[in-house]
């Protein structure tokens, strides 16, 4: 754990744009909740955020980190500095990772104005999305805008992050029934922006028929549909105005509306982690008497739960 | 919870160095040490000692593993080696693998790289090496408070 004063140096090394204290900052809100708590207080993030948060999402494969690269090229034309977190999966079995998507990234290599760091999910629902949110916060405080997350839309977690951001691209691909794969999952609800890339492949035109199709089904209105092939930059342009869009004064209730509810959900989460930090200091032995009562069938996990929540758990 | 330093998880990078155009031996070894509990940046083909140096720093990660199979480990690891020096970060153990000599790894040793491994070395003995110089480098730059 961090002391205070090395902390503060952390924090205005970060703001002068050190990219090297940057990357420590970044360890330091993976690792260390308590750490991450002490770190954005001396980043002075509390004015909230300034930057432009942005979600890319879709199912494996699509062309999300090609795209993403792609539309941090076209920023870098208007000046911009672009941050990127790429967030994959832990592996449930050995808790290791590969972090591929700096593959397509390589284009960035060498700019300063460019930052990108690969996450691993952890598998821990609450812990990723905080994390990925403190992340974005400290790329935010180094003066990095927009920020831009990649997340595999395949799980609940991943799902919460795209949905967390000031704006959320989907991505999808024509083919492999991946529209249908997509409203199973509730992906197409949290798209405020939807990209049919691999617009190259033939069944493009049909793939994007059958989308608006299903958006025609639903209440609600549609978000913009664009076709991009990422690899050649083609598209691309539109992408990246339709996502700058969401920040003119005409759209921006929108995006003040996600800036709230992300604040809310993240209080939210930092207290059910503090409290359960808390609570459960000191509570261990009971809860393993609880689980032997439970697996002996004593009692169900509906009553000892509910003992802990009313105070009355106990020794068994 | 009081000490996170220790068990957070290892970070690797590795990267597949030099001209040549294929990178499954380099594939496989990131897997395997993703098997083995590491988190793995893979960042692919062709990367120059710039890019791993750029790469290595902005993940803050603990060991850049390179793959070199195309004759040019006599000037990509000095290079890298030296790119991690002037940015004061030596403490990334640098190590990797491919067709080389082993006048060329004594040499490479002595410079301060870390092992190097041949064709067919069993990944345990890959990921156990990096398990323990990188648990033995943090153990040593956790006292100095940076
Ligand atoms: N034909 C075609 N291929 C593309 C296009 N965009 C990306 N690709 C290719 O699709 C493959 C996957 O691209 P990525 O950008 O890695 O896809 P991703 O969605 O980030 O993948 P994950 O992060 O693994 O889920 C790569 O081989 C790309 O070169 C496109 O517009 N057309
Ligand atoms: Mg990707």
């Amino acid at each position: 754990m961090l002391e205070a004063g090395t902390l503060k140096a952390l924090a205005e090394a970060v703001r002068r744009g050190d990219a090297r204290a940057l990357a420590r900052a970044l360890t330091v809100v993976e690792n260390d909740p308590a750490g991450a708590a002490d770190l954005l207080r001396a980043l002075g993030t509390a004015g909230g955020a300034r930057a432009h948060r942005v979600g890319v999402t879709g199912p494996p494969g699509v062309g999300k980190s090609t795209l993403v690269a792609a539309l941090a090229a076209a920023w870098r034309l208007l000046g911009k500095r672009i941050g990127i977190l790429a967030v994959d999966p832990t592996s449930p079995f050995s808790g290791g990772a590969l972090l591929g998507d700096r593959i397509r990234m390589g284009a960035l290599a060498g700019d300063a104005n460019v930052f990108i760091r690969s996450l691993a999910s952890r598998g821990a629902y609450g812990g990723l999305s905080a994390a990925a949110d403190d992340a974005a916060d400290v790329l935010d405080a180094a003066g990095f805008d927009p920020v831009v997350t990649e997340t595999v839309g395949v799980g609940q977690a991943e799902i919460e992050i795209a949905r967390a951001a000031d704006t959320t691209v989907l991505v999808l691909a024509p083919g492999q029934g991946d529209e249908i794969q997509a409203m199973k999952a509730g992906l197409l609800e949290v798209a405020d922006i939807l990209v049919v890339n691999q617009a190259d492949r033939r069944d493009a035109d049909r793939f994007v028929h059958a989308l608006e199709a299903a958006f025609d089904l639903r209440a609600g209105p549609r978000p913009p549909i664009l076709e991009t092939i990422a690899s050649k930059g083609e598209g691309v342009g539109e992408v990246r105005e339709a996502i700058d869009a969401r920040l003119r004064p005409d759209a921006q209730e929108a995006v003040g509306t996600r800036r709230l509810e992300r604040a809310r959900r993240r209080i939210r989460a930092e207290v059910d982690r503090r409290r359960a930090e808390t609570w459960w200091a000191g509570r261990g032995d009971v809860l393993d008497a609880a689980a032997l009562g439970v697996t002996a069938g004593e009692l169900t996990v509906a009553d000892a739960a509910a003992e802990f929540a009313e105070g009355k758990e106990r020794d068994r | 919870m009081n000490d996170v330093s220790s068990e957070r998880p290892i970070r690797v990078l590795v990267a597949k160095a030099g001209l040549d155009g294929h990178d499954r031996g380099a594939k496989v070894v990131a897997a395997g040490l993703r098997d083995a509990g590491f988190e793995v940046i893979y960042t692919g083909l062709r990367q120059t000692p710039e890019m791993i140096v750029e790469a290595a720093l902005q993940e803050d990660v603990d060991c850049i593993g390179l793959s070199i199979h195309s004759g040019a480990h006599m000037t990509i690891f000095p290079r890298v080696h030296e790119l991690l020096a002037a940015h004061a970060a030596e403490g990334i153990l640098l190590t990797g693998g491919g067709i080389i000599p082993a006048a060329d790894v004594r040499a490479l040793e002595d410079l301060g790289v870390g092992r190097l491994f041949g064709p067919g070395t069993p990944l345990a003995e890959v990921s156990d090496y990096i398990r323990e110089e990188v648990r033995a480098r943090r153990g040593a730059s956790s006292g100095t408070g940076s």
